[in-house]
């Protein structure tokens, strides 16, 4: 492997020298642009105009609400929630620190749920409710764990914090901020190099008991 | 704020960040964030082999991909003109070469239009090498050591007096190498402006040393780099110097004419962005029947890479934390087909303290002496090494604060003597110190019409709280509330500031805050004439003399108390373990951190600091280590799940004590740093508690339960 990425192989048998479906979306669409309008065809493919149809069809349609707003995008099936969100959206507050599931730097909420959005394709929430930091607070009115952090300094960089609050945040509705111990094993998902650890543990316990929902 | 909170502050004690609010509501912005018009993406392929050259590169596959823009290499680089035409030892000079000098070494970088595009024609090029025999292991090649520099050895009376001590250790110790990792990845998005102009938003703790190694490397002026950094996701020294996927990206730029995002990829983060470098230690540590050190004898050697001599000074640390007539130390490094290392949290002592500590606690069992007591019978009054006066040193107040925290009179001094819950509990001490400088700063103070001040200087802040210190200094100086200031900071136009690191940003730039709103008071006093308020309505003052605004700009560096002082802060850590007599398995049951670090700025932000330094160093006691295969020459844990940083599970509640004594001798503030101390000597603590639980000494870090294990803590 050339690269350490972490990508797969690519396939280089000969029978599937190239990406197939990509090259027979290439080829059907110049047949039937020919079909159509052989001078367009020929313009088109000059142009490389061929890439761009298939770029169209490779796409799939995404149905989503983030934030509460409806979204209909079209994404790459391989495109992940989380590029997708920082990279098409703007919504960067959702942060990338590992890209392998390991730091949950990326968590967002899907249906209520916290999930690691840098391991979930964009095309797996079709037709879910997904919440990034950018969409706790009320306006000008923060939510209560985003309050309970600035209060205690549950954050020193910041970067991880975002995921650190999505995670928080879920920890209290499923139950599982009952103790001081329980609250470090249900958050140990969320690494923070900066070592904020004692103060998010602070900041959850204090929502928790302060009762306010979450 | 009394002195009894700001001894002992809360999680919720004194103001909070001033951006925090944008740090918990997702709109600070880092370096990757700024997604500007027509932006492209790199993505980095890296060597597969550990040393040799590059034999081709099949890039067609690649260059054909759909969305792809450029495949660059050393075969189709434009010229760079600040590359040094020789092969002098410097920073690798990206796509300059067909040289490989270590594994993950960058040999092209692909652009595309997304992400996923350049990604994947990433993993179509093919790369073919011609291989060498590679050298990776520290260990097994101590004998090819050199000294760095021509100061690397020091010697004071007699080297070797230890060995003729009543009572003495002689022992080996071994640091890893250790990865910053801070959660953010290492990014930047470049952009030309013009043939001779660019902007980049990068993850930098310098912006003005970013600014002019961009202008140096690219050969354009200084004033056409324009660098952003407002926010900076951690870098804890990772992040002081150019790297080479910086200049990748600009180069990138510049080839594809669009603006370029790179970032690197975790596991790049263990190759390409320097590390903590592996280090062997040797102490000879020597004293009389009644404690009293009679010599010390400390040798070091780090691994560093074959293109670059970095050196840090671990030893170094046993020239001054005790009073001992006789030392020697000697600081070598030994070139090794690795990435360079660099300077990670603590560089130096960290490593050296960990050493010395450790050898210090084993006399202390030797001479049947209470590990605190030992270390105040050879207390320091004095500079050991350069015969000067401290500029502030309140180290005995610091250990009688931490001993009381942490309970130290219920230690026994023989191991294995007490036991909770089925575990063995042991006890652990260790002192840390860094030196206190204090580096030239400028800051501009603005008072506009309105009332609101704003201060400004090109500092970077990675996540101590830089601008919240300046706000505090700031709000106090003028008088008025943190509300009516702003702190700009984190772009290179603004004027100049010392990078973020070696604990100087308190002492450098909030001494230089402190002057200019000194300075600015005296400006509205030379407008209201003598007599007038100290900290007049200053609003009011503008209008009474129909002026929108009023400015200054002040200039702050140290004097001639350099010359008459040794400046360090000081740092005491006390812990107690849990030993799973079974499993060997270490938890940290108490924490207990004091600094003795000057006066206190920000309570808040202080404490964190100190919890933080002090969890980054439990990861050094207990679980951080890159390991490689020397075999392949490849770093076989290059992940987080393989590669252990401490989790939220690992750690207990951590008490921050502050001594908090103003030194007004190095600074007005009367504030000394406290980024490097917060870890400097919590690994010693660590293992010497291990050691007290348990009566097996552990000299290679991290304590994995496995050394306990076999070390027969299973009967």
């Amino acid at each position: 492997m050339e690269n350490n990425n972490n990508l797969p192989e690519p396939d280089t048998r000969p029978d599937v020298k190239d990406p197939s479906r990509r090259d027979f979306l290439k080829k059907s669409a110049l047949i039937t642009a020919v079909a159509l309008t052989p001078a367009h065809a020929v313009k088109a493919a000059e142009k490389h105009m061929d890439e761009r149809i298939a770029e169209a069809f490779e796409k799939m349609p995404l149905s989503l609400e983030i934030n509460g707003a409806p979204h209909n995008l079209m994404v790459e099936p391989r495109s992940t929630l989380l590029d997708i969100l920082r990279e098409q959206l703007d919504l960067t507050g959702t942060k990338k620190g590992c890209d392998l599931g390991q730091c949950g730097a990326c968590t967002v909420h899907v249906d209520g749920h916290r999930v690691i959005s840098c391991l979930t394709l964009g095309i797996m929430v079709n037709g879910k409710k997904v919440t990034t930091i950018e969409g706790l607070a009320k306006g000008d009115q923060l939510h209560p764990m985003q309050e309970a952090f600035l209060k205690h300094d549950g954050f020193q960089c910041g970067y991880c914090t975002p995921g650190q609050i999505m995670s928080a945040v879920a920890c209290i509705r499923e139950g599982h901020a009952n103790s001081e111990h329980e609250i470090r094993e249900y958050m140990s998902g969320n690494i923070c190099r900066c070592g904020a650890y004692p103060n998010i543990v602070n900041a959850i316990q204090e929502v928790k008991e302060g009762g306010l929902p979450v | 704020m009394n002195d009894k909170t700001l001894n002992k502050p809360s999680s919720t004690t004194g103001m909070s960040r001033v951006d925090g609010r944008l740090k918990v509501t997702g709109q600070a912005k880092y370096a990757a964030e700024f997604n500007v018009k027509g932006l492209t993406y790199g993505v980095l392929v890296c060597s597969t082999i550990t040393k040799g050259s590059i034999r081709s590169i099949d890039s067609k596959q690649a260059e054909n991909a759909p969305g792809v823009l450029a495949v660059i290499s050393h075969l189709n680089c434009p010229k760079i003109l600040g590359y040094p035409a020789e092969p002098a030892k410097a920073p690798i000079k990206i796509f300059y070469d067909d040289k490989i000098l270590y594994n993950g070494h960058p040999v092209t970088m692909v652009i595309a239009d997304t992400f996923e595009r350049a990604q994947h024609a990433a993993s179509l090029v093919k790369v073919d090498y011609n291989e060498e025999k590679h050298i990776t292991s520290l260990k097994d090649n101590l004998n090819g050591a050199v000294a760095p520099h021509d100061d690397a050895e020091y010697k004071r009376g007699d080297p070797n007096a230890w060995a003729t001590a009543p009572v003495k250790v002689e022992q080996e110790y071994i640091q890893p190498s250790e990865v910053h990792n801070p959660m953010e990845l290492h990014a930047i998005v470049a952009r030309w402006d013009a043939d001779d102009k660019i902007t980049v938003w990068d993850k930098t703790q310098g912006v003005k040393d970013t600014q002019s190694n961009i202008a140096r490397i690219f050969g354009i002026p200084v004033e056409n780099v324009q660098v952003h950094s407002k926010f900076v996701g951690g870098a804890f020294g990772g992040a002081l110097q150019v790297w080479q996927h910086e200049v990748a990206a600009i180069i990138g730029a510049k080839v594809v004419k669009r603006p370029v995002k790179l970032m690197l990829t975790r596991a790049d983060m263990f190759t390409s962005v320097g590390y903590r470098p592996l280090t062997w230690q040797k102490i000879g540590i020597g004293a009389t029947t009644d404690g009293k050190l009679v010599g010390i004898n400390h040798q070091a050697i780090g691994q560093t890479s074959t293109y670059e001599d970095f050196a840090e000074g671990p030893a170094d640390v046993s020239r001054q934390l005790y009073d001992c007539p006789n030392a020697y130390t000697s600081n070598k490094i030994l070139s090794l087909d690795v990435g360079s290392p660099t300077w990670m949290r603590g560089p130096g002592p960290a490593t050296g303290t960990f050493a010395l500590e450790s050898a210090m606690d084993e006399l202390s069992y030797l001479l049947n002496i209470d590990p605190i007591e030992l270390r105040l019978k050879n207390y320091a009054e004095t500079d050991p090494e350069s015969g000067k006066p401290f500029s502030g040193k309140n180290l005995k107040d610091a250990y009688k604060m931490g001993a009381e925290s942490i309970g130290w009179h219920n230690r026994q001094q023989k191991p294995g003597a007490l036991t909770k819950d089925g575990w063995l509990l042991g006890y652990g001490v260790s002192g840390g110190t860094f030196g206190a400088d204090r580096e030239p700063a400028t800051v501009k103070a603005i008072m506009l019409a309105d009332g609101t001040l704003i201060v400004q200087t090109a500092v970077s802040d990675i996540g101590p709280g830089t601008g919240t210190m300046a706000v505090s200094v700031a709000a106090e100086t003028m008088g008025i509330p943190v509300e009516k200031i702003r702190f700009d900071l984190g772009d290179s136009a603004l004027p100049n500031a010392p990078q973020q690191g070696g604990s100087t940003i308190t002492s450098s730039v909030g001494s230089a805050v402190y002057m200019a709103c000194n300075a600015l008071k005296e400006k509205f006093q030379q407008l209201i004439g003598n007599g007038g308020a100290d900290k007049p309505d200053y609003a009011q003052v503008l209008k009474q003399h129909n002026l929108p605004k009023l400015e200054v700009s002040v200039d702050s560096k140290a004097g001639a108390e350099v010359d008459k002082y040794a400046m360090y802060s000081w740092s005491v850590h006390f812990v107690t373990v849990l030993v799973n007599p079974l499993t060997g398995v270490v938890k940290l049951d108490k924490v207990t951190c004091v600094a003795d670090s000057g006066r206190i700025i920000s309570p808040k932000t202080a404490r964190s600091q100190i919890i933080g330094g002090a969890i980054m160093g439990i990861g050094m006691a207990l679980t951080e280590e890159t390991v490689i295969d020397h075999r392949y020459g490849k770093v076989m844990n290059a992940s987080f799940a393989d590669y252990h940083v401490p989790v939220n599970a690992d750690i207990p509640q951590i008490e921050a004590l502050f001594v908090n004594k103003p030194d007004y001798n190095i600074n007005p503030l009367g504030a000394k740093g406290m980024g490097e101390i917060a870890l400097i000597g919590m690994a010693a603590a660590v293992a010497n508690a291990v050691y007290n639980a348990t009566g097996k000494r552990v000299r290679e870090l991290p304590i994995t339960p496995d050394k306990l294990v076999d070390w027969g803590v299973v009967s």
